[in-house]
């Protein structure tokens, strides 16, 4: 049994201009241990994913409008919110994009470090401090006695980001979210940041979700990536398989416009026009607007996730018809 | 040099950091810039690339004048701006155009695009009021926007279309050189692409000179002719893009570009990375001697005592004193 099973998840936002649909039948698993990318350009749906798994969709305006999300047996979505908190924080922990607004200014690190032993585990305030403090020293910071009772805004860009994940990690969770963790950070300092997840996977051997729109800091951290186009999935493979053979025009269409994977000064493949209006109903393929290779038939039919080879899944009509 | 658009000699930006509420004290300086000497030949793109905090931007700021340089010069086109009167600097300005980051606080949002890109027009009396029309249908068209679209404001524009507009108010006066601080970081993969290739057109069709600002490496050595790593106020490797990015030789651009990660997963499994300790340091008070050598791998006593001056160096500059020796 997967850890994680996501099945049809549709989460859209009610407001005056419209209904968003910004998750729009997204559905994957994820086994223990297992390292799955998400990618996709913003408003893809890739955020709102991970917001609707772990409960933190505001509603209203958020809803989600189906779909289930089983965690170890139990449906995230459709569980009492007593199973939700025993879950959340402990077993499933998230780390956010921005680490300057994701820590409570007014809190010392200390009481913000502890809080999910304190509200997860029967213990006393002092053993949890005891293992914050070994918490911090794993993430990689220097004398974290004198620190641990500093404030967010004494720390830097990159120690912040360290900080969230002791955070999440104090509970040793079996799942853990991180929503591009290195974005807001600079090379050096993200090269750090991915070594250190990669190195705290190790050693608690947790699966996790790394949301991104890096192609370049999927292909050396996951197993697997799925990527994300106007709130669905359209390919989903091993990091090989997508970044060697990827099927689907958008995926092909995203690698072809990284400066990095095209000889110097040559001209950039550019999808033409822009992601669709996610307040608007798509009829057919989200893509087709964009895509060169579109038919009658794209336009008019949605399609589904189908197999094009051992693990590797794709959304393309015209790729299942043998067309392309 | 007879055929550089833009000359800095020995520029440097300095801020003082002052203390106290109702008495100021200065307690110290911030070297946002200290001592970048460069040139910009005619159509050529340079690429300034460096962490947040490298003073790239301050740098770009210097150039245009819209922060007072400390000490150094600036030669634009044989004129040195720092001794010009503001008369001749707003003159200089028509050759020297900047596209700056975020096209959502960059334009004017109770302009049209008529607006924005009219006003540069009459405020440098570039043509007579009549042809002002016929010229800005001309900038949209060049930036590949569709001139129907004149009437509209910022906010009905995405961040690529808006990108296209701050560009295109940059190329009203026909300048000769354009700095461009990270125009393509606050967009997707996809704009990007559209973005870069509008702007290496325009530098080869207009014979434009480009300073291209960015932190993004592969950007960077996509467009670039040249590549001049910033670390703390001052360059520490400048040359070919070619030869800095697939051939570093400064410690710090090494672990820079051991940094980026490459969407290749075989290549990115077998790589060492370089991964430097710590964060950069800060520029108020920056080490002594060779601002890197408190997270340089190759530091030794020397280093915290001497700033190593721009060398050539297997066909660059470079600012590192133990050239060779590792």
């Amino acid at each position: 049994m997967p850890l994680l099973d996501v099945k049809d998840l549709r989460t859209s936002f009610h407001t005056r201009d419209g209904i968003f649909r910004a998750v729009d039948g997204v559905s994957f698993s994820l086994e223990r241990g297992e390292t799955l990318g998400i990618v996709g350009e913003s408003g893809s749906g890739k955020s709102v994913t991970c917001y609707s798994i772990m409960g933190l969709i505001p509603q209203p305006p958020g809803r989600i409008e189906g779909g289930t999300a089983t965690f170890d047996g139990v449906d995230l979505l459709h569980c009492t919110p007593r199973q939700v908190r025993s879950i959340r924080g402990k077993r499933v922990s998230m780390i956010f994009q921005d680490p300057m607004t994701s820590l409570n200014p007014y809190l010392r690190v200390s009481e913000q470090l502890i809080e999910p032993l304190l509200i997860h585990e029967k213990i006393s305030r002092r053993s949890a401090l005891g293992r914050g403090l070994e918490m911090l020293e794993s993430v990689g910071i220097h004398d974290a006695g004198k620190r641990i009772h500093d404030y967010p805004h004494e720390f830097s860009g990159g120690m912040r980001q360290r900080v969230m994940i002791a955070m999440a990690l104090i509970t040793r969770p079996e799942l853990l979210i991180a929503d591009e963790p290195t974005t807001a950070l600079d090379v050096t300092v993200q090269a750090q940041i991915l070594e250190l997840i990669k190195a705290m996977q190790g050693e608690l051997g947790m699966a996790v979700i790394f949301v991104t729109h890096d192609l370049g800091v999927v292909s050396g951290l996951c197993d697997r990536v799925q990527v994300m186009y106007a709130g669905r999935v359209v390919e989903t493979a091993d990091t090989r398989s997508l970044f060697r053979a990827p099927r689907h025009p958008y995926t092909i269409g995203l690698q072809r416009s990284i400066p990095s994977m095209q000889p110097k000064g040559a001209e950039l493949y550019t999808i033409p026009g822009l992601p669709p209006d996610p307040s608007l109903a798509i009829s057919g393929c989200a893509f087709a607007p964009r895509c060169e290779f579109a038919a009658e038939s794209c336009r008019a039919t949605e399609p589904e996730l189908a197999e094009v080879g051992p693990g590797h899944s794709q959304a393309c009509l015209r790729v299942q018809a043998g067309e392309i | 040099m007879s055929d550089s658009i833009l000359e800095l000699r020995d520029v440097r930006t300095h801020f003082p950091v002052t203390a106290g509420f109702l008495r100021k004290r200065r307690v110290g300086t911030v070297k946002a810039v200290d001592g970048v000497t460069l040139t910009l030949g005619r159509g050529e793109v340079l690429g300034l690339v460096g962490e947040s905090g490298c003073g790239k931007s301050t740098l770009a700021r210097t150039i245009l004048h819209l922060i007072p340089a400390t000490a150094g010069t600036v030669v634009l086109n044989g004129r040195n701006l720092s001794q010009c009167s503001a008369r001749e600097l707003k003159a200089s300005r028509r050759d020297l155009q900047m596209v700056f980051q975020d096209p959502y606080a960059s334009l004017n949002p109770r302009l049209t695009v008529f607006g924005a890109l009219a006003e540069p027009l009459l405020v440098h009396k570039v043509c007579p009021a009549s042809e002002v029309g016929a010229r800005v249908a001309e900038l949209m068209r060049i930036v590949g926007l569709a001139p129907r679209f004149v009437r509209k404001y910022p906010h009905e524009f995405s961040g690529g279309q808006r990108q296209r507009i701050a560009i295109a108010r940059a190329l009203a006066l026909e300048p000769k050189v354009i700095i461009a601080d990270e125009p393509v970081s606050a967009l997707d993969v996809s704009i990007q692409a559209q973005i870069l290739n509008l702007l290496s057109q325009l530098c080869r069709t207009m014979n434009l000179s480009l300073m291209f600002i960015a932190h993004d490496l592969s950007v960077v050595k996509h467009i670039s002719d040249r590549i001049a790593v910033m670390y703390l106020g001052r360059i520490v490797e400048l040359g070919g893009a070619l030869d800095v990015i697939d051939r570093p030789q400064h410690p710090y651009t090494r672990a820079l570009v051991s940094a980026i990660p490459t969407p290749d997963p075989d290549v990115e499994r077998r790589r060492q990375r370089i991964v430097l300790p710590g964060d950069p340091p800060s520029p108020l008070n920056p080490p002594a001697g060779c601002s890197f050598h408190t997270r340089c791998p190759h530091a030794r006593d020397r280093c915290r005592s001497e700033i190593p001056p721009l060398v050539p160096h297997a066909g660059r500059e470079v600012a590192c004193i133990r050239l060779g020796e590792f």
